[in-house]
């Protein structure tokens, strides 16, 4: 079996599973956002004595959308939640304080190894870099699961893709992503689980892989692992309850059915932009030179982490942020933010004019800070580019990695950082 | 669930997203509906009747998990898509609230805006009433046939959670 048919297998109670096959399986654990508050919504209408979670400790919510609260929307939607996480008794809450979910599960220990994983938001794919079957639904599926801790699964088939090579200077997991986008287009792993397998996946830390399973959801894959190895272990050390081993790794069986291997060697691999307005339109950077951005952020879910941080400021160290640029750089979460501090990182952003705002989902979802104007361009190292996905339809996303980011910072049009 | 639909086509393209269906900035506001699908086609939220139907190409429903997609959808009258293929969190997220999402290939060279067309759940056949063209439609499985019949999770859920009540209540006496 594939690793996402073992750990559906086990949730679901059998020896076996194949691909097609529907089933019902027990959730391990359910992520809840904002969209909690229409879980809580749904709950209202249940008879009250039965208006409880299957599992407290198995609920954990989160504030990390539009935090702090710019409406007064927002702040009633979040005050539900927070009423509604006491009430019921949430053994795991985090309230506005800490950051994305995606970073705060994992840094938490919530994550274990062979985890089934619902969460109301796509990018529940991010998992897969923990060895863990994390997977996007609807409130509605939220509800079901808060309430009945099971829900109805299909089992996907399994495609690899093997990274072959070495990642070059100032290219990063997000070029390979962008490039496996732009070649194969958005629906290559639609309804699928992705295996990323190779050297180059093996040498990657726990944050680039995190890069490339989060952004598989665009890909529309269900779930994406990425190799399930020590570096997994050392990363949860100190932060799950129960230490993790090597036992606890899922790995696929040699004879695993596989429906389709794409291999990528990365050795000569050019950094890549998605342009508007949809994720595969890709081209490598040096097709896009004269290209102006208004607007420049670095965070999300997809590359908020440190080491993005990090390769930001390494670029920006003695430039300053081109004067017709404004340069948006969110840490992931509090614990990235503080690491940042420590090592210098922020204050090398903020010499460099960049502006540094609280860990949240930011600009990335075009509900609050960093709206675009029309005839705006950003170049944005998050997920998405979709119309309107920021702010106004007008305007024009461009997504790549904080490296191309950070440079195209500096000088106001599309650049790569290597020619800096 | 009627058997038998019959309606109006409004017709889309490949990749349409959850932000086209729903914009973020206008999530919770009481305008959302003025603004579905609006920079797809602007005619659709002015003119979208009970009983349309959506057809569009491959990947329907991609990017965001806001359920605020479908339900927008059945909210203004939509009683089935027709598309080439839908993005997974949409295609669930449609079958829970009790939208059926049919899966026909070739739909999109077929059926074009403003046509009527007929579709059964018995034969799962598309038939373009212009043309007079029948598509196959993939059978939907009964697995996921039951919860559209049933109305949708949450029925389906309060339903079992009415049963656990009685039976909390059987405990007692």
């Amino acid at each position: 079996m594939t690793i996402a048919e073992k750990i559906l297998a086990r949730a679901a109670g059998k020896e076996e599973v194949k691909p097609g096959e529907y089933l019902i399986a027990k959730i391990d654990l359910l992520m809840a956002h904002i969209a909690a508050a229409r879980i809580v919504a749904r709950f209202m209408g249940f008879p009250a004595k039965v208006r409880k979670v299957f599992d407290p400790e198995k609920v954990v919510v989160l504030e990390d959308h539009f935090v702090p609260a710019p409406t007064v929307f927002a702040a009633n939607a979040q005050k539900m939640i927070r009423e509604w996480a006491f009430k019921q008794n949430l053994k795991y809450f985090y309230d506005i304080k800490a950051g994305i979910c995606h970073q705060i599960l994992p840094e938490k220990g919530h994550v274990r190894p062979g985890m089934l994983i619902v969460g109301t938001d796509s990018h529940t794919t991010t998992y897969g870099a923990y060895n863990a079957a994390g997977t996007g639904i609807g409130d509605t599926d939220g509800t079901v699961a808060a309430a009945l801790g099971e829900l109805w699964f299909k089992v996907p088939e399994t495609i690899r893709f093997v990274l072959d090579g070495k990642l070059p200077k100032y290219v990063m997991s997000k070029d390979i992503i962008l490039k496996i986008a732009g070649d194969y287009k958005a629906d290559v792993a639609c309804y699928k689980s992705i295996e990323f397998v190779g050297k180059a996946a093996e040498d990657m830390s726990i944050a680039s892989r995190a890069t490339l399973s989060n952004f598989s959801m665009e890909l529309g894959a269900k779930f994406a692992f990425t190799p399930p190895d020590n570096k997994i272990i050392d990363f949860l050390k100190g932060r799950t309850e129960k230490p993790v081993t090597s036992d606890d790794l899922v790995k696929p069986d040699e004879k695993a059915e596989i429906e389709k291997i794409y291999e990528l060697d990365v050795s000569d691999l050019e950094p890549q932009v998605a342009c508007p307005h949809t994720v595969d339109n890709v081209k490598p950077v040096s097709e896009l030179k004269d290209v102006e951005i208004q607007q420049a952020f670095i965070g999300s879910c997809t590359n908020g982490r440190l080491e993005d941080l990090k390769i930001a400021a390494e670029i920006l160290k003695g430039h300053k942020v081109h004067k017709k640029t404004r340069l948006l750089i969110i840490p992931a979460s509090q614990e990235i933010y503080k690491a940042a501090i420590k090592e210098g990182i922020i204050e090398t952003l903020i010499d460099s004019e960049a502006i540094i705002c609280n860990p949240n989902c930011g600009p990335c979802f075009g509900a609050h800070m960093g709206m675009l104007a029309p005839k705006e361009n950003c170049i944005s190292a998050s997920n998405r580019n979709f119309k309107g996905r920021m702010g106004s339809e007008d305007a024009g996303i461009y997504l790549a990695s904080p490296a191309v980011v950070a440079a195209s910072a500096i000088t106001g049009v599309i650049t790569d950082p290597r020619t800096l | 669930m009627d058997k038998v639909i019959k309606g109006k086509v409004w017709k889309f393209g490949d990749d349409i997203d959850t932000d086209l269906i729903t914009p973020g900035k206008w999530l919770g506001s009481p305008e959302l509906k003025d603004h579905v699908l609006e920079t797809e086609d602007p005619d659709f939220p002015k003119q979208v009747q009970k009983g349309d139907v959506i057809v569009a190409g491959k990947n329907f429903g991609c990017g965001s998990s806001r359920e605020t997609a479908p339900e927008a959808l059945l909210q203004m009258g939509i009683v089935a898509t027709f598309c080439e293929s839908y993005a997974r969190i949409y295609y669930r997220n449609s079958i829970g609230l009790g939208l059926p999402p049919l899966i026909v290939p070739g739909v999109s060279k077929e059926i074009e805006k403003g046509d009527e067309i007929e579709f059964s759940f018995e034969t799962f056949k598309l038939k373009n009433l212009r043309t007079g063209k029948e598509l196959q439609a993939e059978r939907i499985p009964d697995f996921l046939l039951e919860i559209l019949e049933g109305g949708g999770q949450e029925k389906i859920l309060k339903k079992k959670l009415k049963q656990k009540l009685k039976e909390l209540r059987a405990k007692k006496e």
